[in-house]
């Protein structure tokens, strides 16, 4: 949900702002190092219970910071509400902001909150909080007992997350919302003219002369930002290539972009470009998007928050629906692997006054009930199983009907997290392939040239996945 | 009594001369010293390194690219938005027709006045995204769109603007549509600029002119010119600073802040980078020193060639 960049004014200043500090270091250090003293430790603990899995003391409160973005806020005064019922003699006192790093970090060493959720674009760089030991391991909150439901809080959580959230080989981050990615389109259109959505690119290629009859593209994309067509590419070259193939990509082993199975899920997309497939001209997210909704495109390929994101501008009778990446066919080895993860995440401070309390309050975040309530507001699928069971909306419903269907595995890339180098190089070569500049082959040959580049550079320090 | 006075100067200038070395000489030498070591820029950990960044800022293939970008900018955006200025200046001063009532500007100067300066009130930022709309690369565009309708572009294939890395006299056309911008933008402020060296020319010089003969090409170029090569300097150096940054325009117009694919790297798009992606606040830092020394000597060696002796009038 963090991926909508909009490059405004306000995003500009805060650059600047953040290029000032590169200038002025000495105010940033002076105003780090004002702190106030250590905060003494709230609650020694009362008897802890199959109940109060962490011994939470009536009487004590619970301070939790929620970071007020495109998911708004009220999603968390339910869960305050949802805590309450079960815990009435703990005060919440709950504040909401923006600027998660600038109101948070100073506090951290000191006094800080005891949740905090770090997200948005001003958010505490999360490497960084576990290597300075800044954030709690919360491997007891995936132990303890689930709020309203059978088994334990683990139990619940859609697959991907507890990946997403683990560090370093310890779980810190609890991510709440679950994005979904795919190809869109208009369902009421579809049934309309008797489409049916293509689940490989070959039934995509048969079925695009008949949306251009109609005189629509068959498909538009994000052309300013690389990393939204990067997605789609990157979730072909997993169905098709497979797992290990991305590991390998990921660990950056010696020709792992020339794998089998990479250089052809790119080249279904060099063949929809060279078939003049697009929509004529270079969009950025959200113009591609309200080209979409207006009925110029057929497909547009993105993540759940679309719906979130367009919520003014959907034409009625428009029928929002979301279907998996295509995948090449029959050769694939993971046709049906689901590009999803979970993002927003939220931690607890190693020095949080009422760590007790705060663990206790994630539970009740990660509540059927609460979960419920957040996918009800945000239009979007919280980490837990069902959240999405009982929410009427189709563009939900269909995320969710996809993540029900899907493998265990989930398609996930992480060497664009691990190398900024690699961020940037993948971004433009798929921005430039979309463009037609560029073939598949001189993708890989790209890829491979920069993956290699990073590996001989001893100054960048290397990471590794092995799942 | 002279002991006073110094007493009065310095009451008045202790405190922003402290303000000024605390919050920008002193900044500016811990950039420098930062430049001399690894530091990550999120920890408190950082190793001596020497010149090594230095030298490592030779071999990086983006920083040359980025480096002539910026030359690119130096040579042209002074160029034309002077040359633009000028001619605006020159004929909303004396270019007009002359009449008993002596040298005067053409018909409606004033009002050209305000439009030609009216870029300058906006933020660059404003302009910036002003501009995403003109140069929008499909048919709402509004460049593509008329275009279009007058048939002078194909629907399926607009101008592409910002997305277009083709050179064009060697240099990617998304320069040269952002050198556009930045021209425009600029040269508003220097034709009045230069409209009010140009008024503080006697009058009578241009009148004898006249009389002898000299058409308007002569008036400017061999009285106007010349009795303006002071302010036209100035001008220089600071469209040159100007053409150094140009990071706002590239930063909100083009795709991947320096695209596509790095046709539009400067080197702001470049330290932006690996200061706050890369997390290499040391080269970062080595990257704004060098860039610093850069400019001081391009100021330096320029008032130096434009100096001469002023003419009194």
């Amino acid at each position: 949900m963090s991926a909508t960049p909009d490059l405004n004014r306000r995003t500009l200043l805060r650059r600047a702002a953040a290029a000032g500090l590169l200038t002025v270091p000495a105010a940033g250090l002076l105003s780090a190092c004002a702190g106030s003293e250590p905060a003494q430790e709230q609650s020694s603990g009362a008897e802890k219970s199959k109940d109060n899995p962490f011994g939470v003391q009536d009487g004590s409160s619970v301070k939790v910071v929620i970071f007020n973005g495109g998911l708004g806020d009220q999603w968390a005064k339910e869960d305050e509400a949802v805590f309450k019922a079960k815990r009435p003699n703990v005060t919440v006192n709950m504040s909401s902001t923006q600027k998660i790093k600038t109101e948070e970090q100073p506090k951290m060493a000191t006094q800080p909150s005891d949740v905090v959720m770090n997200s948005g674009a001003d958010l505490m760089d999360i490497s960084t909080l576990v290597n300075e030991g800044a954030i709690e391991p919360l491997e007891d909150l995936l132990a303890a007992p689930a709020w309203d439901s059978e088994g334990t809080v683990a139990d619940t959580l859609l697959p991907g997350t507890v990946n997403d959230g683990t560090f370093q080989g310890k779980f810190y981050v609890v991510n709440i919302a679950y994005t979904v990615w795919g190809n869109w389109y208009n369902a009421a259109l579809f049934e309309k003219e008797g489409w049916q959505p293509p689940k490989t690119f070959d039934e995509f290629f048969a079925l695009a002369p008949k949306i251009k009859a109609k005189g629509m593209a068959p498909y538009v994309y994000d052309a300013v930002h690389g990393y939204y067509p990067r997605w789609a590419l990157m979730a072909t070259i997993w169905k098709s290539a497979g797992k290990q193939a991305v590991i390998d990509i990921d660990n950056l082993k010696e020709n792992a972009w020339k794998a089998d199975g990479v250089l052809p899920a790119l080249e279904a997309w060099e063949k929809l470009v060279k078939d003049k497939l697009l929509l004529p001209g270079q969009l950025d997210h959200t113009q591609s998007q309200q080209a979409w909704l207006d009925g110029k495109a057929a497909f547009i390929q993105l993540g759940t928050w679309l719906k979130n994101e367009m919520a003014e501008t959907i034409p009625p009778g428009f029928e929002m629906r979301l279907s998996d990446y295509w995948s090449l066919g029959a050769g694939d080895k993971a046709p049906n692997d689901v590009y999803a993860g979970a993002g927003e995440g939220i931690v607890v401070p190693s020095k949080a006054p009422n760590k007790a309390a705060a663990k206790e309050f994630l539970r009740a975040v990660l509540s059927k009930e609460g979960s419920a309530k957040f996918a009800e507001l945000t239009k979007s699928l919280a980490s837990t199983k069902g959240s999405g069971d009982n929410v009427q909306d189709s563009a939900l419903a269909s995320a969710n009907e996809l993540m029900s269907n899907a493998p265990q595995d989930l398609v996930s890339f992480k060497f664009w997290n691990f190398y900024a180098d690699l961020d940037k190089e993948s971004q433009n070569l798929s921005a430039e392939l979309m463009a037609g500049r560029l073939t598949a082959q001189q993708f890989v040959d790209g890829m491979q040239g920069a993956a290699d580049k990073v590996a001989s550079d001893s100054s960048i320090k290397k990471q590794t996945r092995s799942a | 009594m002279r002991h006073g006075v110094a007493r009065f100067v310095m009451g008045f200038l202790a405190l922003p001369v402290a303000l000024y070395l605390f919050y920008v000489v002193w900044p500016f030498a811990q950039a420098a010293g930062y430049s001399l070591t690894d530091w990550g820029g999120y920890s408190d950990r950082q190793q001596f390194v020497g010149l090594e960044n230095y030298v490592r800022l030779f071999s990086d293939e983006l920083i040359r690219k980025a480096f002539w970008h910026n030359v690119f900018f130096l040579i042209t955006v002074p160029l034309f938005t002077i040359a633009l200025a000028l001619f605006l200046a020159f004929l909303l001063n004396v270019g007009g027709r002359e009449d008993r009532a002596g040298i005067r500007g053409v018909f409606g100067s004033g009002l050209y006045k305000v439009i030609f300066f009216f870029p300058q009130v906006l933020s660059l930022v404003v302009v910036a995204v002003m501009w995403q709309q003109i140069y929008r690369a499909d048919g709402q565009g509004l460049i593509n769109g008329v275009l279009m309708k007058i048939g002078l572009v194909d629907p399926e294939d607009p101008i592409l603007f910002m997305f277009d890395p083709e050179p064009f006299l060697g240099v990617p056309a998304v320069l040269w549509w952002l050198l556009l911008i930045a021209v425009w933008s600029g040269a508003g402020f220097y034709m009045v600029l230069f409209s009010a060296a140009m008024q503080s020319i006697p009058k009578d010089v241009f009148e004898a002119a006249i009389l002898d003969g000299a058409g308007r090409f002569h008036t400017f170029f061999r009285i106007t010119l010349p009795l303006l090569r002071d302010t036209v300097s100035v001008a220089w150096i600071y469209l040159g600073f100007i053409a150094l940054d140009m990071y706002a325009l590239v930063f909100v117009m083009t795709p991947s802040q320096g695209g596509p694919n790095h046709a539009s790297e400067i080197f702001a798009s470049v330290l932006n980078f690996t200061a706050f992606q890369k997390g290499q606040f040391g080269y970062a830092c080595a990257m704004g020193v060098a860039l610093a020394i850069f400019t001081i000597l391009l100021a330096a060696a320029q008032l130096k060639i434009t100096r001469r002796e002023r003419i009194e009038y």
